[in-house]
C-alpha cells in the first residue's frame, strides 16, 4: 500500500514536472533532498530521546502500569463482550496508557499481545471479531497526550509556542475517538438486531 | 486555554521522575538505558524519513498540487481550508512519516505558529496512521475478514481532520 503511494508520488511529480518543462527543480529536488530528510531526523533525535529516556523512568517504575490500572474501568464498559478476568483486557489498557504518553515503541507489543489474546476467544479465526475491531478503533484514533515529535519539529522551527498545540490536539483525538466508537457501537446494534429479526 | 497546554509536558516530567524516585529506583541510570533505546529507534525510522522526503518533495516541488486544487475547486467549489494541508490530509492515515515530511514542509514554507503550522501540528497530532495499524495487527494473527474495522477507522480520522479544521479556527 505505501509502496503504491510512494511510487505514485515520485511518478506524478516527475512526469507533471516533464510536461509543464519545470525539469530544473526536479533536479535541484533529487539533489537536495537527501540533505533535508538529515536535517528532519536531526531535529526530532535530541527530544525524542529525551522523551523515551522520561518515559523510561515511567515504564520501570510501574507509573505506566498504574495508569494502565486507572483506563480499565473505563475500557471494560467499552468491551462488554471481553470475559472479566480475561488478559487482553490489561494489554489493551497498557497499550491505550502507552500511545496516550506518546511511547510507541511500548505501544506496538501490548498492542499485538492484545490482539493475540482476543484471537484466543475468537469463535472465526478468519474473521475480526466485534472486540477486536473496537480495540482498533480506539488505537487508530491515537489518543497522544504528549506529542514528541510534534513538539520537536514546532521547536526547531522557532516556534514561539511549541506546546500551545497539545490541547486542541487532545480535543480533536477526543472528538475522533467518540466518534468512531459510536459508530463502530451502531453498526454492532444493527447487526445484532437483524440477526434476531 | 493556553495555560492548559503549557502546564501539560512540566507536569508529566516532574510526576514520572517523582514517582520513580519514590519507587527507588536509579531514575538516573534509567533515563540513560531509556534515551539509548530511543537513539536506536531514532535511526531506525532514518531510511523511512528518506525516501518519504525524497518523495513528497518531488511531488510538491513539481506543482501538480496546484493543478489539483484548481480540479478541486472547479467541481466542489472553494473549499474554505487551505490546499496546502490537502496531501497531508489524506496521507495522514496512510502513513505517519510521509504526514510528517508534509508537517515539515510546512513549516519551513509558512512557519509553526502560522494558520496552516497549528492546523498541520493538531492534524498530526489527533490522528494514527489507521491503514498501517489495522494492517499490522491484523495481519499479525491472520485475520483476514476484516468487517468494518476500516471504515469506521478512517471515519474516526475525517472527524478528526474536521476537528482539527474547527479547533484551529477557534483557538488561534
Amino acid at each position: 500500500m505505501v509502496g503504491y503511494i510512494w511510487a505514485f508520488l515520485i511518478g506524478i511529480g516527475i512526469l507533471y514536472s516533464f510536461l509543464t518543462g519545470n525539469i530544473n527543480v526536479i533536479n535541484d529536488s533529487i539533489l537536495n533532498n537527501a540533505t533535508e530528510a538529515l536535517d528532519l531526523i536531526l531535529n526530532l533525535l535530541p527530544i525524542i530521546v529525551l522523551w523515551t529516556g522520561i518515559l523510561k523512568i515511567a515504564e520501570e517504575s510501574g507509573l505506566l502500569n498504574k495508569f494502565a490500572l486507572l483506563l480499565k474501568p473505563f475500557l471494560k464498559r467499552i468491551f462488554p463482550d471481553i470475559p472479566k478476568d480475561n488478559k487482553a483486557l490489561g494489554y489493551i489498557s497498557s497499550n491505550i496508557a502507552a500511545n496516550m504518553l506518546g511511547l510507541g515503541s511500548a505501544a506496538t507489543p501490548a498492542g499485538l499481545k492484545a490482539m493475540e489474546e482476543l484471537q484466543k476467544i475468537n469463535p472465526s479465526k478468519d474473521t475480526a471479531s466485534t472486540p477486536m475491531i473496537t480495540f482498533l478503533v480506539l488505537n487508530t484514533a491515537g489518543v497522544t497526550l504528549i506529542p514528541t515529535t510534534i513538539l520537536a519539529l514546532r521547536g526547531a522551527y522557532h516556534s514561539s509556542n511549541p506546546e500551545i498545540i497539545i490541547l486542541p490536539a487532545i480535543i480533536a483525538t477526543f472528538c475522533s475517538s467518540v466518534a468512531g466508537l459510536t459508530l463502530d457501537y451502531i453498526i454492532r446494534k444493527k447487526k445484532r438486531n437483524g440477526r434476531h429479526i | 486555554m493556553a495555560v492548559i497546554s503549557k502546564i501539560i509536558l512540566p507536569l508529566f516530567v516532574i510526576l514520572i521522575i517523582f514517582y520513580g524516585v519514590k519507587k527507588k529506583i536509579n531514575v538516573y541510570d534509567t533515563f540513560l538505558e531509556g534515551a539509548k533505546e530511543g537513539l536506536v529507534t531514532t535511526f531506525n525510522i532514518f531510511p523511512a524519513i528518506i525516501a518519504m522526503i525524497f518523495a513528497i518533495n518531488i511531488f510538491l516541488d513539481s506543482n501538480v498540487l496546484n493543478f489539483i486544487i484548481s480540479i478541486i475547486n472547479k467541481y466542489i467549489g472553494n473549499i474554505n481550508i487551505p490546499g496546502e494541508i490537502i496531501p497531508m490530509a489524506l496521507l495522514r492515515p496512510i502513513s505517519g512519516t510521509a504526514s510528517l515530511a508534509i508537517m515539515n514542509d510546512l513549516f519551513k514554507s509558512f512557519g509553526p505558529d502560522s494558520f496552516i503550522g497549528y492546523l498541520a501540528s493538531i492534524l498530526q497530532g489527533c490522528t494514527d496512521t489507521t491503514i498501517y495499524v489495522i494492517a499490522l495487527y491484523f495481519g499479525s494473527i491472520k485475520v483476514t475478514k476484516i468487517k468494518h474495522a476500516l471504515w469506521v477507522g478512517l471515519f474516526a480520522d475525517l472527524v478528526g481532520i474536521i476537528m482539527a479544521i474547527i479547533l484551529t479556527n477557534l483557538f488561534f
